[in-house]
């Protein structure tokens, strides 16, 4: 039996059959949100919390003015809670799901040989839960809590209350006040004062059952002088309906504290006539609170149906630094409208941005980023750099940069273009031997270099075959 | 040289091509064997670019009628990266840019492409580097060309010596110099020439498309074409070079039309 098939029968039956005893039937009510709470045995305080956001989010409304079109989503026909029964039971990355194995196969980067990268601690995530961490024991032993949120509201509750909302209010937006009500699992992560993280943290996101949304919750707090690089992959199986994925992120770091963040976003996109896919509506944001701290979001987004997500950074103390890399890849009917949000506060703050569009097929990319600089931004500087890039003639990109400054002394730069591959670099390329597949990759890996090497080593790699694989057949 | 014992490398008979409908190619016939250094000259317009473009495989043309051989197999047959791993190598007259692709990657992949392509060995990259260094020297490039972007931000000469070094990399067995000399300085012209003069050989042949004869006082060619109206309509030795240079090319031209007047009516 491939490996292939098995994925298949794995996803389509495994779960499925445990609906009755596992899942939530699909539907929305403040039942659903006590049946949620009280399966986490959460504390009072954290349900009085889910609630309130609920009750917000029942009086909003969903956002429109992003660069997407999708038929209007029947909150009542998702499941809020699905876990596998039985619960998976994971020695070893070794047995992580065999699609993700598939990939990574067709990518060339074998498990076994990720495995060996043996400085990786990964949360596994299926669904609604957590079902594995790994190195927790290792990382407990310099003070790093690294495993499931859930987990933290039980063992760290006074941590988990203490930041939770701070950076993503729960009545944020329509998608996060969702999510705040009926999040079921994510990964916690803390890192106390003057610990610099011994290895790279990830959480790995699996959405495996056709009616569950997924809507995870990610809390990491760096304290003084403390460093950590997290690395978050993802990816669905292929179903002809949409699911729907609303996650919300918050960082918090301290005075002098470094927080990188990276994304390899993978999710199902849906097949090249545009059916199935995911809707990836995910608020990320991060808060520099603290004096001279720095928040990195790296995210190479390359799945998923719609994007819809802007990875955003608060620079509340003086001096602090924020940053955004960004390469986002849309192919056949993917619509992607992602960007950044860089909110100067603090004095002498910095931020920089640099975003890569690619456009192939009939795909629609859009760069929306604001730069805010508010009063008290004496001294602050950003740089914005999007490039936009397209193959083939049927796709668009758009750029929709929004600057405010509100302090005279500040410095503002934006820089834009527009390329496109086009025949004659291609028969260039082909005249010396190199056919179109390799001459598109070589043309788009040059274009997306500068956020390419902002991410650690090994997912620069998988990022660059990612984007290869992406593009296959989009040109010639 | 024209040498005894020599191969017939290329074989043009008939060859017509057209761009976006219009007929730029009109039946030419050409026969290039190994050793051999050809070059066709011709006024602006006479499809000499349109034919090395034809021959490299460019999309934009369509080849309504002839043929051409390359060893023997059909050439046309062939796509634009297999025609250049058999060995047809096109220098071109205006090279592209490749913004965020470094020139080094770029040799190395288009070396190892043509040598796999050969079933010859691929060099890692410091291997490579040692090649192209050497070959660089050869033609007098600053080896800081190796760490920027292909083509990008160069002058004109210096686009046209990492023509050439691609050349010298890639050893082809025919090259095709599509207006090399145009845009250099004397000095670049001298060190460009050198390189195509240490490049052929006995077993390799090289076809100069070229406006003017002062490149050909650098590299002597064994026989002059002149093109008119997407025709070969004269050949000579180097001398017509010289005799082009002194005369212009409406001389030839007008020789051509009366001969096909002659042609057709003649029973």
């Amino acid at each position: 039996m491939t490996i292939e098939s098995l994925a298949t029968q794995d996803y389509k039956y495994g779960f499925v059959t445990d609906i009755e005893s596992e899942s939530l039937p699909p539907g929305l009510n403040e039942d659903v949100v006590r049946f949620i709470s009280a399966k986490k045995e959460e504390p009072e305080w954290l349900l009085e919390w889910r609630l309130k956001a609920y009750r917000h989010w029942l009086t909003m409304t969903e956002p429109e003015w992003a660069h997407v079109k999708y038929p209007k989503i029947d909150f009542q026909a998702i499941s809020y809670y699905s876990a596998p029964k039985p619960r998976p039971k994971l020695a070893s990355m070794d047995e992580v799901d065999p699609e993700l194995l598939r990939t990574f196969e067709k990518l060339g980067v074998p498990m076994h040989e990720r495995a060996a990268l043996a400085n990786v601690a990964v949360d596994v995530i299926f669904d609604s839960v957590s079902v594995t961490t790994t190195y927790k024991k290792k990382l407990a032993e310099v003070g790093i809590i690294f495993g499931s949120i859930s987990e933290a509201v039980r063992e760290h509750p006074e941590l988990v209350r203490k930041y939770l909302g701070t950076v993503v209010p729960s009545g944020d937006n329509y998608y996060a006040a969702l999510n705040s009500a009926v999040f079921t699992d994510g990964s916690f992560c803390f890192i106390p004062k003057g610990v610099k993280c011994p290895m790279e943290l990830s959480t790995y996101f699996r959405i495996n059952t056709e009616q569950t949304g997924q809507f995870e919750r990610t809390l990491i707090v760096a304290e003084e002088g403390a460093s950590v690089s997290y690395l978050e992959g993802c990816t669905a199986p292929k179903f002809d309906s949409n699911q729907l994925h609303a996650a919300v992120v918050e960082l918090v770091a301290l005075d002098h504290a470094d927080i990188k963040y990276s994304t390899v976003q993978n999710w199902y996109a849906g097949d090249a006539n545009g059916v199935g896919g995911i809707y990836n509506f995910v608020t990320k944001r991060g808060l520099c609170k603290g004096v001279a701290s720095r928040i990195s979001w790296t995210q190479v987004e390359t799945g998923s149906a719609i994007t819809w997500k802007y990875p955003s950074c608060v620079l509340v103390g003086d001096h602090s630094v924020g940053e955004f890399y960004s390469v986002a890849v849309t192919n056949h009917h993917q619509q992607a409208d992602t960007g950044t949000k860089m909110i100067h506060i603090g004095k002498n703050t910095r931020s920089t941005i640099v975003s890569k569009g690619i456009s192939a097929g009939q795909s629609s990319n859009s760069y929306r980023g604001l730069v805010k600089i508010l009063p008290t931004a004496s001294g602050a500087r950003n740089y914005s750099q999007c490039d936009s890039m397209l193959i083939g003639a049927q796709c668009s990109a758009n750029t929709y940069p929004y600057i405010q400054v509100r302090n005279p002394g500040a410095q503002v730069e934006h820089e834009a273009s527009t390329s496109k591959i086009g025949e004659d670099q291609l028969f260039y390329f082909a005249q010396r031997g190199i056919d179109a597949e390799a001459a598109v990759s070589m043309i788009i890996n040059g274009f997306c270099k500068d956020v390419f090497r902002q991410l650690p080593m090994e997912f620069a790699v998988e990022a660059t075959q990612l984007l290869g694989l992406k593009l296959e057949g989009s040109v010639g | 040289m024209i040498r005894a014992g020599s191969k017939t490398l290329l074989e043009v008979r008939g060859l017509r091509a057209t761009v976006d409908g219009v007929e730029i190619l009109k039946g030419l016939d050409l026969t290039v064997k190994s050793g051999e250094v050809h070059a066709i000259m011709g006024p602006n317009g006479s499809g000499k670019s349109t034919f090395a473009k034809v021959l490299a495989g460019h999309t934009a043309y369509q080849v309504t009628a002839g043929e051409v051989l390359f060893e023997g197999e059909n050439l046309l047959d062939m796509a634009p990266e297999a025609r250049a791993r058999a060995g047809i190598f096109l220098a071109f007259q205006y090279p592209i840019e490749i913004p965020g692709v470094g020139n080094s990657q770029f040799l190395r992949l288009a070396y190892n492409t043509v040598q796999a392509g050969r079933d010859k060995d691929e060099l890692d990259p410091l291997e490579f580097d040692d090649l192209v260094r050497e070959k660089m020297k050869l033609l007098e490039m600053n080896p800081e060309f190796l760490g920027r972007s292909v083509n990008e931000g160069f002058s004109g000469g210096e686009k046209k010596r990492n023509e050439i070094l691609q050349m010298a990399l890639l050893e082809p067995k025919l090259a095709i110099l599509d207006e090399t000399d145009s845009g250099l300085d004397i000095d670049a012209l001298r060190v460009v020439s050198k390189g195509v003069n240490r490049f052929a050989g006995a077993d390799n042949a090289v076809v100069l498309v070229t406006h003017y004869q002062r490149l050909l006082n650098h590299i002597v060619p064994d026989y002059v074409h002149v093109m008119s109206s997407g025709r070969i309509v004269k050949t000579g030795g180097s001398a017509l070079a010289l005799e082009l240079e002194e005369r212009g090319y409406d001389w030839v031209e007008a020789e051509a039309n009366s001969a096909a007047v002659a042609e057709g009516a003649s029973p």
